[in-house]
Formats: structure tokens, C-alpha cells, sequence
């Protein structure tokens, strides 16, 4: 990836410090309090899309009695469109593993897990390799808490956090019933901490900046920067870092080929902003968020075949356990098809849109709750494409 | 998981459809509701099952909650306003119920559940007649597995609740059901897909007796009853067991702990059945013949010092519990008690004794078998099951294919008055009875036992011996002393016959893993495949729960109180058959007709 072109910020790649895991050794140091509080006052929020301040999840863990308790690094990166977590797992994954030990620090872990996506074997090797140096260094500084990676199995819904513990544990990858929430029983029904890879590398850039110069970025719902994974029709595909809380229009203006339609945000659960609507779209938790997945489109595509595709994705990739959504998506797909064949009047897609509300309100989990999201946004936004 | 520490239960406050409750921390939103009798509709949810939350039908509205989360699934807060029927849940759950109707083959005039189907109630109760949805059965390649002679699994009915699963796997440990696929493939299958006859499924029917729609049902042989029953040249032979009479009320409409011997016998001479007799004859007979097994082993173990004889001795009444063990520990098929079951004694004895009696041809004699279980259709079926010369047992059903029959009948089965069983294996003493429970062999067979050995009644307050008696969910273990024996027995006295008792496949896989690692040390094991015992079993009423399995019991015991002779070796019928026709227990011809032997199975 060595031509990925980096704008406007540089936190997540920038340079190692020379000497290996000064900021960890130093963070180590600090009380817990401390931690914490440079974390709060940052304003730090999940980068996996969901955006649960970082500091409350590390803090209810830290204080769910118990002795034994885990940090998960989610990398099971299989949203369509982003490619984010794999870049900095094979540019920066000493960062990774210091906002891990950080947090094993914070809510007393004594062990560290990287659930690695099946599809991202090929990173092994290097990153068992940094592992290694990481382990070895923990032991130096008798820091209790070493990490190892556990690889998935190819399945989209084992990157729901419960989903993950289950294929963890041996299981079928199988949502959870919520509560409990992770912050009391995750792996092993254990208090356990669950991030994405990007959340923990920003921990550690908080800790070396400190929260005030992270603060400087992005705005006051969303702080920070993002780590963009940007691909569809563009001229200038690939991984960009950039403040968050930006309008879409700037966005679409620098990266569009001049003739986008509309541009998916956060990949297939994530939402489709028709170009009407660029202006006054902000990206970020204010407006709409997203893992990384930046999509766009221009006139020469059928948004149909876009819908259509991703509700293809989701019907196969539900786990199938609960009604809404594994018999929701077929419906929606099968009934999208039928009103585009004439087979059932424009009408049937209200009705769609009730059921897709229906699925959202009530899919036992994050992947059958946000099919309703690209589903609404793009019949709404392009009906006359879904009917002729 | 549940933390037993707890000093004191928090009461948790909360407002449901308006009401304010107080309920204990822990509670669900659904029980709290059924607290205050507002019912929210369920499918997945099963009271005998960990929560699995995946139908999704009882969904409810929690104010200042954007999703509706479901009832089953969601502890009650404090402070939580909920709302059961609020127009968004409305909707939603006709949402739901209609999108399991769209991928259910609802073609429900020609299934077996037609009627006592959960999905078909829901869908009456919201009245789904508009089909808001596309039918999905036809993208589906659906399969039917019509290969066992006991259970029948139609994926095409399958609502994918995984009640099958959570009782295959938490209830009896067998896992022979299990979640296959995802998305829209995902479906419930077996190892590798193999048909049911060909993997370590039990034919318990648990799964059957929880299954809310058609998907698993027992095959039933209804109308091979009824083409028997009506040809003349047959004699048509019915046994019922002991825990259908206390539970075949239910399936008729009557609350659940209903004796009814006397209706169920009027109701089975009415259907046209030449003689209605009782498994609990057999039963006593099993006593006779085990008790002497035990006997002679305990003397082999004791006395003679021999290496070879397999203690301990576990009971084989339970035909699950068998093809479990033929299973999952096949290297202890030697300690299995080679009596036959009461229904394969009683069978035997059909075609032959009571031939002989009769003035019968064998031939012309068909047997049927009143059963509240499913694995004994399998049992029935098995090829060594057919030492008369001719199938032992012709048909077996289930306590609720009978009901269907007396429906089918049009008999008023609550105004039926009550009749008693036909002469000739057809009497009965308290100790068979009990054998519809768990822990009723073991009490039935230490009543004899005990008495054999010493010459004395047993010395429990009327003849209740409530230490072996076992309860629901866990292991019983019991020791008795036998103290001043007969001349005779003299190897016994001072031994402590320690006793185990287990009920529910998932409890007996721990005892004999017990037995395996060299833990326990019993001479003898009563296991009944099916939670409490056969009053449980698979081909029972539906629903089958703990409160309702609790009033069976109850009603097992009471029965057992009421019985004039309480005890196996006092059945008059028993001791004139040993005097006409088997000779003595564990005899040349008892060998012949009651015994059996097993075989070995793998796991996959």
C-alpha cells in the first residue's frame, strides 16, 4: 500500500517514537484516574461505527467486580468497503497492541485478544512477528498482560461484539441477548473491554498528545480524526485520514469523479446521501457516522443493483437465528425484485419500508437493525430507479 | 449463571400496560407481565429452556427505548414503563408473525398439528389472512426426514425457534440436533445432515414435545390401529402404560394431574380394542426378573468373587436411555439389566402366553401398545424384538395419538364412566405404577428386594420410600442398609446397597461418566431418559412443563397409595404366570421372552 496517499491528518500513521513502546511504558506509569480522565475529557468515541464513548465502556468494565477480564482488539473487519484495520494492522500494530495494554491496565485484564478476520491470514506472519516483540517487551517491564490473535472464520456477523465471544469460545458465531452487555459479560462471561483497531490506536495518540491537542479535531460530537476507507467511483481510491465532523459536499468535491450520485456512508448498513443531500450532510456522529466506508457513485450506476446487492449480502450473512432478520432480508430482496419486475404494484415498497422499520426495532442484533438503514435511505432517496 | 450468594432479592419496581408491580431482581419483563396476567405471546421461549430470544414475537415497547426488545430475553429494571400492545408493537409483531408464516409451509389442514399448533394460534390470533408478505417456501429446498420409525422432522414447518436444540442439548445432552447454515440457509439439521435413524438421536422426543409447529412430530400409526380394529379376523390387544393414565386427561381437555384408569379403560373398549390390559403388569414382571438379575449378580460379586460380572447394574426400561447408552457408552452395555422393558415383556407374553390362554393363534393377534414415549415405537421396531416368533409389539402410540382417537371417536371423554382392566395381564400393584416416575423402579424394586432378602417389609412409613425417590434436575443418590437377612442370603448382611437415580439423558451422561472415571461406586442405577421420569416423556400431552410434570407426579404417588397390593411379587397374575407358564424367575422360558441383549453404536 505503499502509495495510499495521506491528507490533513497524520495521528494514526504517523512515525513510531525511536524508542519501541515509549508512550505504553510512559502511560504505565499514570494512575488509572488519570487515564481515564484524559480519555473522558477527549471525547473519544468507537471508531467501528457505533460511537460509544471509549471512556464509559473502560470504566464500567473497570469497575464490574471481578478478577478475570479481557480486551478484545474487533478486527474483523468485514463491512463492504472499508479496508481501514487492515492498513494499520500491517503499518502500526505496535499502536494497537499499546492502547491494548493501556486498557488491560485500566480495568485490570491480564490477557489481550486480536480477533483477527479469516480473511486477513496473510497478516499473520508480520503481525505474529511484532507480537512477539511486544510479548517480549511486556515481560521486560513485568507487565501481566500478553496478547494473542485468534483468527475468525469468514463470517460477517462475528463482528458483532457478542457474535465475536461466541466464535471466540468455539461457538457458533451467534449474537447474544443484550443486556448483559460486555462491559459485565463478554468472552467467557467475563467483564470484558471490546474495541475497534482504531479506537485503541487513538488511545495511545491521546496519551502521547494529551486530550487537549486531540480535541483541537473534529468537532464537539465528533473529536478526533477517522481513518476513511474510500473506494466506488473515484479517481482516488484508498485509506485517508481525515478530521471528522467534515460536510459531504467537501468531501464528494475532492474525492468525486464530478459526476457522483450518491455516496454510501459506512457501508451497507451504513446510509446512501442522494447528491441533493451533500450539502448538508456532516460526517460524523452529529450526522452520519461510519466505520470508514466511504462509497461513491456516479450517473452510470443502478441503485437498484447496489440495493440489491447488499441485501444479497445480508441474507447470506445473517447469522439466521432470529425472524426479523433472517426472513426480513429475503423479503426485502425478493420484494424489491417483484416491484421491479411489476410482479407487485410501486405501492408494496411502503410496505417494505414498514417492515425494514419493523426489522430495525426489533433484530436481536446490530446487522439486522441497520439493514433498514441503507434499505430506507436508498428507496427513499431513489424510488422512481427501484420501480422502472 | 446464577449467583445463589445473593444475601437478600432486590424488588424491582417497574409499570407494565399501566400497572405498577414489584417484582424480584432477575425477573423478565415476561414474567413480570404473567405476573400480573397480562399474557404476551411467545414461540421460542420454553419454561423447561435457557432464554434464546430469537422469534422475537414477544417483543415489547420500553419508553424512552428507541428498539422493542424482547420480553423473554430483558430483565425488568427499575423504573421501566412498558407497554405490551402499543400500536408500534402491534405492528411488529404481525410484522414477525407474518414473516414466519411467509417462509412456513403453511399448509395446515394437512398437518399433524393441525389444531395445537403454536405458529397457527398466533396467526389466528392476529389474524394474518391478508398475506402482507412474498412466499418464500417455494425458493427453499426444504427436506423431510420420514426415515425413523419414531420421528418424523419436516424442515418445511421449521420455524428455526431452536426449542429442538436447547432440549436435544441442555435437557438430554445429546445434541443430535444442531444448527446448520446461515442466513437464509440456516436450518436445523443433524451431524453431517444424516437422517435421524442414522445419528445419535435417542427417539426420546423431547424435541417433539416442544416443538411449537409440525416440524417434529411422532410418525403415528393411528390408522393401522384403526384398520386392525375393525378387521374381523383380528384380535386387537391394547397395553397402557402407567404414566398415561395420569396425563391423557390433558390431551382431552382436563387439568394437567387427573387420574383417569378408569375413563382411559371405557375409553379403549369403546374405540373397539378386544382386551385392554396394562404395561403395569409387565411391570411388576420386570420386578420379579431385575430384582433376581440384581440378585444373582450381587451373590456372583459378593460370594462367588467372580471378576467377569458387571456391577453396577443399571435399568433398561427406558428405551432412550438404551439406544443412549448403545451410543455414548457402549463398553457398559453389560451392565444394562437384560430384562426387556415392560412394554417388550408384555408384547412377548401377548403372542404367546396369553395366546395359549386364549385359545388365540398368534397370528391373528395384533398388539398395541399405549405409550408416553416415542422411543419406544423405536424399541417396538427393533429386529430382536420378536422372540414370540412374530413382532412383539405391533403398534406403539403415543398418549396423544390416543386422545386423537377418542376425539377422532367423538367419546365425551370426561362424562366416560370407569371401567377396569381385562382379567389376565391385566392386574396391577402400586410398585408398577410408580414405574412412570423417576426413581419408581428403584422403589418398586427395593419393595421386593428388600422383602426377598430379609423376609420384612421394607421399614419406610407406608412402604414410601422417599430417599430414592428422584427429583427433577438432579442426580439422587441413596444408600440402604441390609441388616438381619435370611440364611439364604447371608453374602448380604451388613451391605450397603447404594442406589442412584436419574432422570433427563443430560443426568445420566454424568453418572455414568462417574461410573467411568472410577467416582461413584453404586450397585445399581435407575435412569429414565426423560426429564422426571416417564410421566415426561416425549409422546405426552403438549405442553409439557414443570408445574405440569409436578402434578403428574403427584398424581403417580397418589395412585400407588390407592392400589390395594403395593408390591411386584404380590401381583396375583404374577405369580400364576411363574406358576403356569414361566417356571421362575430368570428361567429357561423368562430368558427366552424377556430378556434381550444390546448393540453397541457409535457416536457418528
Amino acid at each position: 500500500m505503499s502509495d495510499t496517499k495521506l491528507k490533513r491528518v497524520d495521528l494514526i500513521f504517523g512515525e513510531y517514537s525511536n524508542v519501541k513502546y515509549k508512550v505504553l511504558a510512559d502511560t504505565l506509569k499514570r494512575t488509572n484516574d488519570e487515564i481515564l480522565e484524559d480519555l473522558m475529557e477527549s471525547g473519544l468515541r468507537g471508531r467501528g461505527g457505533a460511537g460509544f464513548p471509549t471512556a464509559m465502556k473502560w470504566k464500567f468494565t473497570a469497575q464490574t467486580p471481578g478478577e478475570e477480564k479481557y480486551v478484545v482488539c474487533n478486527a474483523d473487519e468485514g463491512e463492504p468497503g472499508t479496508f481501514k484495520d487492515r492498513e494499520i494492522l500491517s503499518r502500526v500494530p505496535r499502536k494497537v497492541f499499546s492502547g491494548m495494554a493501556i486498557c488491560g491496565k485500566v480495568i485490570g485484564a491480564k490477557q489481550g485478544f486480536i480477533y483477527l478476520r479469516g480473511e486477513y491470514k496473510f497478516l499473520l506472519p508480520e503481525l505474529n512477528k511484532e507480537l512477539e516483540g511486544y510479548n517480549e517487551f511486556a515481560k521486560s517491564i513485568s507487565l501481566d498482560f500478553p496478547i494473542s490473535i485468534i483468527l475468525g472464520s469468514g463470517a460477517y456477523i462475528c463482528g458483532e461484539e457478542s457474535a465475536l465471544f461466541e466464535s471466540m469460545e468455539g461457538n457458533r458465531g451467534e449474537p447474544r441477548n443484550k443486556p448483559p452487555y460486555p462491559t459485565t459479560s463478554g468472552y467467557l462471561s467475563k467483564p470484558t473491554v471490546i474495541n475497534n483497531v482504531e479506537t485503541f490506536v487513538n488511545v495511545l495518540m491521546i496519551m502521547r498528545l494529551g486530550p487537549i491537542q486531540f480535541k483541537l479535531l473534529g468537532t464537539t460530537d465528533s473529536r478526533g480524526s477517522k481513518v476513511f476507507s474510500v473506494s466506488g467511483d473515484t479517481p482516488i481510491p484508498g485509506i485517508y485520514e481525515l478530521e471528522l465532523g467534515m460536510p459531504l459536499d467537501r468531501f464528494v468535491d475532492e474525492f468525486g469523479d464530478g459526476d457522483t450520485k450518491a455516496v454510501q456512508v459506512g457501508g451497507a448498513s451504513g446510509f446512501c446521501v442522494p447528491r441533493k443531500k451533500f450539502k448538508d450532510t456532516v460526517i460524523g456522529f452529529e450526522g452520519v457516522p461510519t466505520g470508514g466506508s466511504m462509497m461513491l457513485f456516479n450517473s452510470s450506476r443502478s441503485m437498484f443493483n447496489v440495493l440489491h446487492n447488499y441485501l444479497e449480502f445480508f441474507e447470506e450473512e445473517s447469522c439466521g437465528q432470529c425472524t426479523p432478520c433472517r426472513v426480513g432480508c429475503q423479503q426485502l430482496r425478493k420484494g424489491i425484485e417483484a416491484v421491479k419486475k411489476s410482479e407487485k404494484k410501486s405501492l408494496y415498497l411502503d410496505q417494505l419500508l414498514k417492515l425494514s422499520e419493523s426489522m430495525k426495532l426489533t433484530a436481536k442484533c446490530g446487522l439486522g437493525q441497520s439493514v433498514a438503514n441503507s434499505f430506507s435511505s436508498i428507496v427513499n432517496n431513489f424510488k422512481e430507479e427501484m420501480i422502472y | 449463571m446464577k449467583n445463589t450468594k445473593k444475601e437478600t432479592v432486590k424488588k424491582i419496581n417497574l409499570t407494565i400496560d399501566g400497572i405498577e408491580v414489584g417484582v424480584d431482581e432477575g425477573t423478565t419483563i415476561l414474567d413480570a407481565a404473567r405476573q400480573l396476567n397480562i399474557h404476551i405471546p411467545t414461540l421460542c421461549y420454553h419454561e423447561d429452556l435457557c432464554v434464546a430470544g430469537n422469534c422475537r414475537v414477544c417483543i415489547v415497547e420500553q419508553e424512552k427505548v428507541k428498539s422493542l426488545p424482547a420480553s423473554c430475553a430483558t430483565p425488568a429494571a427499575e423504573g421501566m414503563v412498558i407497554h405490551t400492545n402499543s400500536m408500534k408493537v402491534r405492528l411488529a409483531r404481525k410484522h414477525i408473525v407474518e414473516l414466519l408464516l411467509s417462509e412456513h409451509n403453511a399448509d395446515c389442514t394437512k398437518c399433524y398439528k393441525n389444531g395445537i399448533c403454536e405458529l397457527q394460534g398466533l396467526a389466528s390470533q392476529m389474524l394474518t389472512g391478508d398475506h402482507m408478505f412474498l412466499d418464500l417456501v417455494p425458493d427453499h429446498k426444504y427436506t423431510i426426514d420420514m426415515f425413523n420409525t419414531a420421528i418424523i422432522k419436516d424442515d418445511s414447518r421449521c420455524i428455526r425457534c431452536q426449542r429442538c436444540v436447547r432440549t436435544c442439548e441442555e435437557l438430554q445432552g445429546v445434541s443430535a440436533l444442531g444448527v446448520a447454515y446461515r442466513g437464509n440457509h440456516m436450518k436445523i439439521s443433524t451431524f453431517f445432515e444424516h437422517p435421524l435413524f442414522e445419528v445419535v438421536c435417542t427417539n426420546c422426543g423431547q424435541c417433539v414435545n416442544r416443538c411449537p409447529t409440525g416440524a417434529l412430530i411422532e410418525r403415528n400409526y393411528i390408522d393401522q390401529v384403526w384398520d386392525a380394529i375393525y378387521d374381523p379376523t383380528k384380535h386387537v390387544v391394547v397395553q397402557t402404560a402407567p404414566a398415561v393414565r395420569i396425563a391423557l386427561g390433558e390431551a382431552l381437555g382436563m387439568p394437567p394431574g387427573k387420574i383417569v384408569t378408569g375413563k382411559m379403560v371405557t375409553a379403549l373398549k369403546r374405540l373397539g380394542f378386544s382386551a385392554v390390559l396394562d404395561t403395569d403388569f409387565t411391570a411388576d414382571l420386570t420386578i420379579i426378573e431385575e430384582g433376581n438379575e440384581l440378585l444373582t449378580r450381587l451373590k456372583k460379586a459378593l460370594l462367588d468373587k467372580d471378576p467377569t460380572v458387571s456391577l453396577p447394574m443399571a435399568t433398561s426400561c427406558s428405551p432412550g436411555w438404551i439406544k443412549f447408552i448403545e451410543h455414548t457408552f457402549p463398553e457398559f452395555l453389560g451392565n444394562l439389566s437384560t430384562c426387556k422393558s415392560p412394554q417388550q415383556m408384555f408384547g412377548a407374553l401377548v403372542k404367546t402366553y396369553y395366546c395359549q390362554k386364549r385359545k388365540l393363534d398368534p397370528k391373528n393377534v395384533v398388539s398395541v401398545s399405549i405409550m408416553p414415549c416415542t422411543a419406544k415405537k423405536f424399541e417396538a421396531n427393533r429386529p430382536e424384538m420378536r422372540s414370540s416368533g412374530y413382532k412383539d409389539v405391533d403398534f406403539v402410540l403415543t398418549t396423544r395419538e390416543l386422545g386423537i382417537m377418542i376425539k377422532q371417536a367423538g367419546l365425551d371423554f370426561e362424562a366416560l364412566p370407569e371401567d377396569k382392566f381385562d382379567s389376565l395381564m391385566g392386574s396391577s400393584t402400586g410398585a408398577a405404577v410408580i414405574f412412570g416416575t423417576t426413581g419408581g423402579v428403584m422403589e418398586a424394586a427395593i419393595r421386593t428386594v428388600y422383602e426377598v432378602v430379609t423376609g420384612r417389609e421394607i421399614p419406610f412409613e407406608g412402604l414410601n420410600i422417599t430417599p430414592v425417590r428422584g427429583t427433577e434436575g438432579e442426580v439422587r443418590e441413596a444408600s440402604l442398609k441390609i441388616e438381619k437377612v435370611k440364611p439364604e442370603w447371608s453374602f448380604l448382611e451388613g451391605v450397603e446397597l447404594k442406589c442412584v437415580v436419574a432422570n433427563g439423558l443430560a443426568h445420566a451422561k454424568k453418572v455414568m461418566q462417574d461410573v467411568k472415571d472410577g467416582k461413584a461406586n453404586y450397585h445399581f442405577i435407575e435412569i429414565m431418559a426423560c426429564p422426571g421420569g416417564c410421566l415426561g416423556g416425549g409422546g405426552q400431552p403438549i405442553p409439557t412443563n414443570k408445574e405440569i410434570r409436578t402434578k403428574r407426579k403427584e398424581a403417580i404417588y397418589e395412585e400407588d397409595m390407592g392400589m390395594p397390593i403395593r408390591k411386584s411379587h404380590e401381583n396375583p397374575e404374577v405369580q400364576l404366570i411363574y406358576k403356569e407358564f414361566l417356571g421362575h424367575p430368570l428361567g429357561h422360558k423368562s430368558h427366552e421372552l424377556l430378556h434381550t441383549h444390546y448393540t453397541p453404536r457409535k457416536r457418528y
